[in-house]
């Protein structure tokens, strides 16, 4: 178990710094530079030479990441070109709503998904089975760009939520939960739905199994049966999808970031990218790929926990 | 079963008016009618006023106000509609004037009905594409890795799983980046198609190695080895036809999130240039929240991806098994 920790961790820190440089590189490679955007097309050559060698960018490729490398392991990322700001800075804001978001909705569809796919697994027949296995068919094929789409729509129609940003200006706590209403409620309900499916499937092979027919046949009550011991047993295919839900959840808060203005991860590296600015794109890459490393890390130990064979 | 039925003929019907879009579609993609911009669709009505019944007619739009974009329908004056004329189906018989606008006009005074049909094409041509790139990539990767084992197998992996785990969206933004802001569409066609396929195939890598690992100790391998199949031949015409059904599974669960991630990536202008219609570069007209509070029929690209995303989720319903419910992007 402690071998496959470090293992896993091992991993997850080749996977983070493979990202970054990666992104640095790419970013720097791309034709235009940020001297082209931020000064304009009547910029004078003198002028732009001027900002290169004052930011740094007049080097050679390799150079410049050997120094973006050594000053990166000791967590100094460098500077935004845009606004001079250090990049962790700007990067520890907007990590921290994308988590807000990510963590909320993942809460949430755990919550209300998982109790729903055990109901309807353990009930093949029914009306209000079928009707929650037709309602997760269709929030299932509406991903995050669809369903931010439509309730931002809903609620620009109604007015009954606000529908951009992340709180107004004085805003307070209830401000802020106002906010989230719409991008938390597009994040989460395609995850309901895959939940809800995933425990439902696990939950009817789990309660024809020799074990719960034994249990119930001692006299056990059905339910605590089913909420106990089957559940228990149906966590697995749940426990092993979480690390990917992650990367789902990071590319689905892309779109719903940049459909409902909100300040994260996303809409900084797209903003980031646009302007050519090279350390922040790196730092960006940098950040997700530490989510999704985070992500995989926790399933598996999750996993592990549930199933003490995946460690094998 | 009946909705896996449901399911395949929405699909059908799907790719049949995606293929006939130049005749189904009244007007070319950018074809602007500059009285009516954000205009409403154009109901086909077939009863006038007066309680007659009448060849299929409609009324031409009337704008009451240019600022806040309102119309208002001309009574007085229907406009019959005109079948099977100059190679398209139905059109309206004074196309300068009172143009059919099935879905309504964009922004631009350009109908969105049409550029839906012709945005199809481009959509799900550039997902199926990349899914069958990713299926190809997936299977030969998962192919020989399954079958030679040992040191290969062991690379490969772990080259997969590092795909597996990359941020795929990021990566997609990074890598499109990449290449200057403004490209023609051919050139993002192929770049897109590339890097979805790319991304796409680590899953399918794992599970045509998972299945050729088992099949390649059962009999039948063994027999023809013996007979004197070679490597090439053992792997390709015994050992891959047994994931057939894995890969349809795979394809259906593909081409949703490639979907999806053209029209992210078009929809934040990284992906077809607008002057191309895609189901993306649709909804970026909008992406001004305003513009479709007022004008919901600018979402009907947004609509029309629930429903071919909801087809495939109908016909995959009983041949998934459990994990493969969400993709990468």
């Amino acid at each position: 178990m402690f071998w496959y920790v470090i293992r896993r961790l091992v991993f997850a820190a080749f996977l983070v710094f493979a990202v970054s440089s990666a992104s640095l590189i790419v970013a720097r490679l791309a034709p235009g530079d940020y001297a082209v955007g931020a000064m304009g097309l009547n910029a004078t050559p003198e002028a732009m030479r001027e900002l290169r060698a004052r930011l740094g960018l007049d080097r050679p490729i390799a150079e410049q990441y050997v120094d973006w490398l050594s000053r990166a392991v000791r967590f100094d990322f460098g500077r935004s070109l845009a606004n001079g700001r250090p990049v962790i800075e700007l990067i520890a804001e907007s990590a921290a709503n994308t988590a807000i978001l990510a963590a909320t909705a993942l809460f949430l569809a755990t919550l209300i998904g998982l109790p729903l796919g055990v109901f309807s697994g353990s009930k093949p027949r029914g009306v209000v089975p079928a009707a929650v296995r037709t309602a997760s068919l269709f929030l299932l094929s509406m991903p995050p760009l669809l369903t931010s789409l439509f309730l931002v729509f809903f609620a620009a129609r109604t007015g009954w939520f606000p529908i951009a940003g992340m709180s107004s200006i004085g805003g307070g706590f209830l401000d802020l939960l106002q906010h989230m209403v719409v991008p938390v409620g597009a994040l989460t309900l395609p995850l309901i739905a895959m939940f809800e499916r995933l425990q439902s499937q696990a939950t009817s092979e789990v309660i024809d199994q020799p074990f719960v027919i034994a249990t119930l046949a001692r006299g056990v009550p059905r339910t605590r049966v089913l909420w106990r011991d089957a559940l228990k047993a149906a966590l697995r295919p749940i426990a092993s999808v979480y690390g990917l839900v992650v990367g789902t959840l990071l590319s689905g808060s892309f779109a719903v970031e940049v459909i409902t203005a909100w300040p994260g991860l996303g809409r900084l590296m797209l903003d980031a990218l646009r302007a050519r600015d090279v350390y922040l794109v790196a730092g960006c890459a940098a950040a997700a790929s530490v989510f999704l490393a985070a992500g995989t890390l926790f399933s598996d130990l999750a996993l592990v926990l549930v199933d003490p064979r995946a460690s094998e | 079963m009946s909705a896996r039925r449901a399911g395949g003929a929405i699909l059908v019907f799907t790719a049949l008016a995606t293929l006939g879009a130049s005749v189904l579609a009244p007007h070319s993609i950018d074809a602007r009618f500059a009285g009516l911009l954000n205009a409403p669709p154009t109901a086909i009505h077939v009863r006038d006023d007066a309680g007659n019944w009448r060849a299929p007619f409609i009324y031409p739009w009337k704008r009451v106000s240019q600022l806040e974009q309102q119309y208002e329908a001309d009574r007085s004056a229907p406009i019959p509609l005109m079948w099977l004329t100059a190679g398209h189906l139905a059109q309206s018989s004074d196309d300068a004037r009172a143009p059919l606008l099935l879905l309504g006009a964009d922004s631009f005074g350009r109908d969105v009905f049409s550029r839906l049909l012709f945005g199809a094409r481009l959509s799900l041509g550039l997902s199926l594409l990349a899914a069958v790139g990713a299926l190809l990539i997936g299977g030969l990767a998962g192919g020989i890795a399954g079958y030679l084992g040992g040191t290969v197998d062991d690379a490969m992996m772990r080259a997969s799983d590092f795909v597996l785990v990359l941020p795929a969206m990021y990566v997609a933004l990074a890598l499109r980046s990449m290449m200057p802001l403004q490209l023609p569409a051919r050139t993002v066609f192929l770049l897109l198609t590339g890097i979805f396929a790319i991304i796409g195939s680590p899953f399918i890598t794992r599970g045509v190695r998972a299945i050729v690992r088992t099949e390649r100790t059962l009999d039948y391998a063994a027999a023809a080895r013996s007979l004197g199949a070679g490597h090439v031949r053992v792997l390709t015409r015994h050992l891959l036809p047994a994931t057939r059904g894995f890969m349809v599974v795979e394809l259906t669960l593909l081409l949703p999130a490639f979907i999806v991630a053209e029209a992210t990536l078009s929809y934040v202008g990284l992906g077809f240039p607008d002057t191309m219609a895609s189901w993306g570069t649709m909804l970026q007209d909008a992406s001004s929240i305003s513009a479709f509070a007022d004008f919901p029929w600018l979402l009907s690209p947004a609509a029309a991806m629930f429903i071919v995303v909801f087809a495939l989720n109908l016909t995959l319903q009983r041949g998934s098994r459990g994990l493969h419910y969400e993709r990468p992007m």
